[in-house]
């Protein structure tokens, strides 16, 4: 089945070895880093975590995301999705995979990776978010595989898929939660030590996920054939429109317990992010911008005729990647360092290598992306001719 | 081509089959582990090991260890030097510039120290007054519980170690330390070493590190370079002995602790 990535247009070759060629680019700016360390990026003693750690926070809700296609095509029949639900998975594997790249590449010591699988300290949430995020990738390749091929011979899948599809579900449900726990239990960090972080992290991950999976969809029919089905982006589009509205409503939560009971170990990364702290103001632009971003999207996603007008519906997912990335793909983790434990401010921005670097993951993301797609798509092409 | 590269090149290409395999098997030992792990003790969970591994006769034992700072003592500013200096030279601390700076033992104005104790009528000279800062050794460690490695461990005696060979540079320690006591090696640190001290190893890049209560001297049976180094103004004993120089101490002055809602019972305690 995988040697249907290997027959296909010239555009679609163009495509291959333009990521190919980034990534040898954004390669190179790793083994600098892996000679280096980790000096060439923004990050210092009091910011220690930055851009690595965000993105692999984003990218595992867009993996965990997979679930609003899973819940209601197979636990609620729902057909229309039946079109959508493998490219869904395939993100979901593209995801995973960059959400290890992440953490891989935000290492001291990255040689010494499988000290967390030989000295295993169940004590430690970062042991289970890695053992969780193992188990989804292989889950996500069996189910979309296994299902993928029946397709091909045209038969049901096997009777051994539907249990691993309903532990799917929970375990979607738990990659997200354990990458909550990752903050949400610090002592000493305000701003992550919340209780509906884990909450607030499913919601934005239900809305930007299938946001950034339509949009994958509208740019890949672009060059195929392959419809995907006009009642299945409506729906979907509902689902990110619901959970958009949950996302912003937690967020309004954390401010009126912030801003109620006035204690400034809670106001103060809000107060920085929003409108810069002690005239320290590197994350204002990008703050402000996102919730005028995420209120711009919701304008137009709750109105069923804004909604389903295609071209207004792109410009709101659009909208919404944005803010949901700034909220989660970068603020949170700066923020969360903000103020320090001596009350001091310390910004942080990415330097160029760190970009690279981390525009490199994404490139490997894109290649498993189109690779597994273009398998996907031929299959569905075929049986559907 | 660098020899780091070179070696990570290789690297790369053996352990892409290598991750496969072992995310089974590393699952498989750690549910095996499981059963023993939870039948132990609530000090397994908090990642209690053995007492040091090598002690000599002379070597000084604790129940727990802790150290007792008379602000009272600290007068000018060569009283802080003294301390500081004392434990860079020793433990091969780099002096880097920036904020990727490494730092064991170092000085806060007590409203930086203590946050949380705002007080704008503060008698005179107390605001600005600083205050010698290191880890606090604590008695529930979060580095401890976050470290996905075992990199970071408390030990029979209190002190809360770092095995600098295990530690992958995560820095999940660093994020889950509410006192901001630990520094990363963002880059090689011998360069920025003056004087290399050969009774200490240096450490690489990559690696965390913090103050460990000079665990490599006390088995030697003395006692923390600062300690020595302060004249009197920091005591340093077992709190788990009622007649030791610091319980007394503790007992007849009025001492606090750094963020003590936290639970976390740091082992330093400061006398006002
Ligand atoms: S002060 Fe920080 S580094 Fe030291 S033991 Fe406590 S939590 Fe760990
Ligand atoms: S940086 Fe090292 S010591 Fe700290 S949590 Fe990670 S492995 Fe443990």
């Amino acid at each position: 089945m995988i040697e249907k990535a290997f027959y296909g247009s010239k555009k679609y070759w163009a495509w291959i070895v333009f990521l190919f060629i980034l990534l040898g680019t954004c390669f190179h700016f790793y083994l600098i880093q892996f000679s280096e360390g980790l000096t060439i990026t923004g990050m210092s003693r009091n910011v220690s975590w930055g851009l690595y750690i965000a993105q692999f926070t984003y990218l595992v809700g867009v993996a965990a995301s997979a679930v609003m296609l899973v819940i209601p095509y197979y636990l609620h029949h729902y057909k229309a999705f039946s079109r959508m639900m493998i490219l869904g998975e395939f993100m979901a594997i593209a995801a995973v995979t960059m959400c290890m790249l992440f953490i891989f590449v935000d290492l001291g010591q990255p040689m010494r990776v499988m000290n967390v699988l030989l000295y295993p300290q169940l004590h430690s949430v970062m042991f289970w978010d890695m053992t969780v995020l193992g188990g989804y990738l292989v889950l996500n390749l069996l189910i979309g595989f296994t299902t993928l091929e029946a397709e091909r011979k045209a038969a049901p899948p096997p009777g051994w898929v539907k249990p691993l599809i309903y532990l799917s579900v929970l375990w979607a449900i738990s990659i997200h939660t354990v990458t909550a726990f990752l903050y949400a239990g610090l002592p000493g960090r305000p701003y992550w030590m919340s209780a509906i972080m884990a909450a607030r992290f499913l919601a934005g991950a239900f809305c930007s996920g299938p946001a950034i999976l339509l949009l994958l969809v509208f740019l890949a029919q672009r060059f195929v054939k392959y419809r995907v089905g006009e009642e299945s982006i409506k729906a979907l589009a509902k689902i990110v429109a619901y959970a958009m509205s949950a996302n912003v409503f937690f967020l309004l939560l954390e401010v009126f317990t912030a801003f109620y009971s006035r204690i400034p170990d809670e106001m103060n990364p809000f107060k920085y992010l929003f409108a810069g702290l002690d005239g320290h103001t590197a994350l204002r632009v990008r703050a402000v911008l996102r919730p005028g971003l995420g209120i711009a999207s919701l304008a137009i996603l709750i109105p069923p005729q804004s909604r389903n007008n295609t071209k207004l519906l792109t410009v709101a997912l659009i909208a919404l990647v944005v803010s949901t990335w700034i909220d989660k793909g970068f603020s949170l983790i700066a923020a969360g360092f903000v103020p320090n434990p001596f009350g001091r401010i310390t910004e942080y921005l990415p330097t160029f290598p760190e970009i690279m670097i981390a525009l490199g993951v994404y490139t490997v993301g894109l290649l498993i992306l189109t690779v597994l797609w273009k398998v996907a798509i031929s299959v569905k092409e075929k049986t559907a001719a | 081509m660098d020899s780091d590269k070179r070696r990570f090149l290789r690297f790369m290409g053996i352990s892409t089959g290598l991750v496969i395999g072992s995310g089974f098997l590393g699952g498989l030992s750690s549910a095996l582990r499981l059963g023993t792990k939870l039948g132990g003790s609530a000090l397994a969970a908090q990642g209690a090991v053995s007492g040091s591994l090598i002690s000599s006769p002379s070597a000084l034992k604790a129940g727990r260890w802790a150290m007792a700072i008379d602000l009272r003592k600290f007068k000018t500013n060569d009283d802080y030097r003294r301390c500081i200096d004392a434990c860079d030279e020793i433990h091969n601390i780099p002096d880097i510039p920036t904020g990727q700076e490494i730092k064991w033992v170092w000085e806060e104005p007590y409203e930086n120290a203590f946050p949380e104790q705002q007080n704008h009528y503060l008698e005179k000279g107390l605001k600005d007054k600083p205050i010698l800062l290191m880890c606090n050794q604590c008695e529930y460690p979060p580095c401890v519980r976050v470290c996905p490695t075992g990199a970071t461990f408390k030990r029979r005696d209190g002190i809360v170690m770092m095995d600098y060979h295990r530690c992958i540079g995560c820095r999940y320690c660093m994020a889950a330390c509410p006192y901001g006591s630990r520094s990363f090696n963002f880059q090689d640190p011998r360069p920025f070493i003056k004087h290399i001290c050969p009774d200490y190893p240096t450490r690489t890049k990559g690696v965390v590190e913090k103050c460990d209560f000079c665990a490599e001297r006390l088995d030697k049976g003395l006692l923390p370079a600062c300690v020595e180094a302060s004249n009197g103004a920091m005591v340093f004993g077992d709190l788990d002995d009622p007649n030791s120089d610091i319980r007394k101490l503790l007992s007849k002055s009025f001492s606090i602790r750094r963020k003590p809602e936290l639970g976390t019972q740091p082992s330093i305690f400061y006398i006002l």
